[in-house]
């Protein structure tokens, strides 16, 4: 039932609007030449008037302001740039004054090392030097001791052989046979008693 | 009457008749959509040009853009001995878009869907073109019509052709702008005229069409002007720089 009252509007209105056509139908208004001059002349005077106040007034006007803002966004690059420079070269200044402290500071610390260990090994050979020194000297005295103690030793020997010869066979014996022998035996055992 | 997609480009008068000698120059409502158009590209680029700002405000902007585009356009097609000619095309441009983009508004009128108004720009630039190329080439510009490494058998042909396309540059310039006018605004009364006559029922199908055709002579508004100014650069630069 809807569908039959819809076709039927589109239908009528179709057949209504296929009437209205029909009615009006006329030319292109385009060709009909009755306001051709009067366009021709509005459109001369319109558009000559729009042409002069544009090439004359306002055109110029903006190409100016083109040309001026492209010239101080360049001033504005060139202004950046040269700073841009100016600051990089002081970068590089301050490494440079950086590096060169640090250099210096490496420097000044490697002569106190120098130093330090020159003087230490100056104070170290003298140390050996007088330790070597007492060294010797003790050894020395050592020797001397070890020698003096062998005689002494020999010596002591000699004189309890002597008093025991006394004691026991009550007769006193030529010292330089008993010495004689004492030397004989502490050559022979010497080694035995003080390891040379 | 409102049926007819006719009706919207028929010119009457507005206000008394005026006429000098035996011509009518009435001013008629395609005169008054002349004169509006010019006046909003002149209030519009007078705004746009008025106080330069490093930053541009959004009226300035527009201005400046299209000079850039129109001043591109020129030096693309025509190079940079067309610079002499850069107002007279971007006025051109300008104009040739204000109208379009006019007649898009309902109930204004189309200038440019006027066979009469396209046909003088068009014969303008014809003859404007033509006395340029022989003032810089005298008769040497005779040559675009012989073009070269063409058979001699061919030439008197090829010669032929090439007149005939040639003379008929005024007609086919002015007849596309005006036709795709027409054609664009006859459609959109057809397809309004459906969405009345089938009602709030069948209306919907055209009134979507409809929308959308809106959109697409937007476009053909814009493209049309645009290729108006550009075919005219490319005949300025037959008549600048002779290539043949």
């Amino acid at each position: 039932m809807i569908k039959k009252i819809f076709f039927q509007l589109v239908f009528f209105n179709l057949f209504f609007l296929k009437e209205v056509f029909a009615a009006e139908s006329g030319g292109m208004p385009q060709l009909n030449p009755e306001f051709w001059i009067s366009q021709i002349f509005w459109l001369t005077l319109t558009f000559g008037i729009l042409y002069v106040v544009l090439s004359k007034l306002i055109l110029p006007k903006i190409s100016a302001n083109l040309e001026l803002r492209k010239s101080q966004i360049q001033e504005n690059i060139e202004a950046a740039e040269k700073q841009r420079e100016s600051s990089e070269a002081k970068l590089k200044e301050y490494d440079d004054i950086i590096s060169k402290s640090k250099l210096e500071a490496n420097n000044i610390f490697k002569e106190a090392r120098e130093n330090v260990l020159k003087e230490i090994n100056a104070k170290k050979e003298t140390l050996d030097k007088q330790i070597d020194e007492e060294v010797k000297k003790v050894e020395q005295e050592i020797n001397l001791l070890k020698k003096g103690a062998s005689e002494k030793i020999n010596k002591i020997a000699i004189e309890t052989t002597s008093e025991l010869l006394v004691k026991l066979i009550g007769t006193e014996v030529n010292s330089s046979s008993i010495s004689a022998i004492v030397d004989d035996l502490s050559k022979r055992n010497g080694n035995k008693y003080y390891g040379n | 009457m409102a049926a007819n997609p006719m009706t919207q480009f028929e010119v009457y008068r507005i206000g008394p008749e005026i006429k000098i000698g035996a011509f009518d120059i009435s001013f008629t409502n395609a005169s008054l959509f002349m004169v509006v158009s010019s006046l909003a590209i002149l209030i519009i680029f007078n705004l746009g040009s008025k106080k330069n700002s490093l930053l541009p405000n959004k009226v300035q902007l527009l201005a400046e853009l299209s000079y850039t585009f129109v001043s591109k356009m020129i030096s693309d097609t025509a190079g940079s001995k067309a610079k002499p000619y850069f107002s007279f095309i971007f006025s051109l441009f300008m104009f040739v878009l204000f109208c379009n983009m006019f007649g898009m508004i309902p109930y204004t009128f189309t200038v440019t869907s006027h066979i009469i108004v396209t046909f003088v720009l068009a014969a303008f630039i014809f003859i404007g073109v033509t006395v340029i190329g022989f003032i810089k080439h005298g008769l040497g510009y005779l040559k675009l019509f012989v073009p070269s490494g063409v058979p001699i058998v061919l030439l008197p042909l090829i010669v032929v052709i090439e007149i005939i396309s040639y003379l008929s540059r005024p007609i086919s310039l002015s007849v596309r702008l005006f036709a795709n006018m027409m054609a664009g605004h006859t459609m959109m009364k057809v397809f309004g005229g459906f969405v009345i006559s089938l009602g709030v029922v069948g209306g919907w199908l055209p009134l979507s069409f409809s929308v959308a055709l809106t959109g697409l002579e937007i476009l053909v508004a814009f493209l049309q002007a645009y290729v108006f100014a550009i075919l005219t650069c490319i005949y300025l630069n037959d008549a600048l720089n002779l290539h043949h």
